[in-house]
């Protein structure tokens, strides 16, 4: 299979991955596509690397992408509960406190 | 439309157009178009799943499924190193941190918000297909040489090579040593977050709650 294929799978997730963004109002939708978003830029990188010069340049950013999303999803995860112990919601609807 | 036969209509389209991607695999490349075909419809399916179904738990787990497909095409594409740490991190590490928030979210027993969902999809699908029109039809992607694909030495290791990438001087040590400070940086600040009392973050309660 081509780097086209790859591309394409790519620009799915990321469509899949905004849509669950935008559609679900729910924070762990929120956090679930940004992982999907992330992990298609990941394909990308992944593919461009290897059907370009098969060097290291897009698997150590593929890495460093999966090391910023675990750093990512650890604080967000603890916002999440600050924000249920706060609202006790985890709709980002209602955290409005700075409407007051 | 009852609740039933929707999820029907949902898991027969998606089984149809899953055939419908490993026969395409199968009929483009062979063994290999098959493999592309089978990762292809775990991850689309699997992150179609998460964004349909209503209960936190499943989607988590169809999220599962979207990785594991991830973790195939990192295969695929030669990067095994890449491919075991998608495994270690996604699916152990980070789908156990979002199965953690099940506690915190009820199930939405609501009513499924379908014209949302198929418009959202048509959308954001819509404007992703028009701009990628747009780049294949200006983009020339300098794809330097065919991949060697029959390479005598068989399929080479690149954990080997990312590991001396990562700690040879002239290469990525100093983005290695970053991510240790991002990485270390960013646990200790979740945890001491997360660790706070509910009676310090209430907004009565003084200076020091938010």
């Amino acid at each position: 299979m081509g780097l086209g294929a790859y591309v394409a799978v790519s620009a799915a997730l990321f469509a899949i991955g905004i849509v669950a963004i935008i559609v679900r109002r729910n924070v762990f939708y929120i956090l679930m596509g940004i992982e999907m978003i992330l992990n298609a830029a990941n394909i990308n990188f992944v593919a461009f690397n290897r059907f370009g010069d098969n060097g290291l340049d897009g698997r150590m950013f593929a890495i460093f992408t999966i090391i910023l999303a675990a750093a990512e999803a650890a604080v967000a995860l603890a916002i999440v509960l600050n924000v249920f112990y706060l609202f006790d919601s985890v709709k980002p609807t209602e955290a409005d406190l700075l409407r007051e | 439309m009852d609740e039933l036969l929707r999820q029907r209509i949902f898991y027969g389209a998606l089984a149809l157009l899953t055939l419908a991607g490993l026969g395409m695999g199968l009929a483009a490349a062979g063994a290999p178009g098959l493999a592309f075909g089978l990762f292809a419809s775990l991850t689309l399916g699997g992150s179609l799943v998460c964004v349909w179904e209503r209960s936190v738990v499943r989607s988590a787990f169809a999220l599962m499924a979207t990785f594991l497909g991830i973790a195939g095409f990192f295969v695929l594409l030669e990067s095994d190193f890449l491919a075991m740490a998608q495994v270690l991190i996604y699916v152990g590490a980070i789908l156990a941190l979002i199965l953690f928030g099940v506690m915190l979210s009820p199930p939405d027993l609501g009513e499924r918000k379908l014209s949302r969902v198929l418009g959202g999809l048509l959308l954001v699908g819509g404007a992703v297909a028009w701009v990628g029109t747009k780049v294949a039809a200006t983009a020339a992607w300098a794809v330097a040489s065919p991949p060697p694909a029959g390479d005598v030495r068989g399929p080479i290791s690149s954990a080997e090579r990312i590991g001396v990438g990562f700690l040879a001087a002239d290469q990525y040590v100093v983005a290695f040593e970053l991510a240790a400070v991002v990485l270390t940086v960013a646990l200790v600040a979740a945890v001491y977050i997360a660790r706070r009392k509910r009676a310090d973050i209430q907004p009565d309660s003084g200076q020091e709650g938010l």
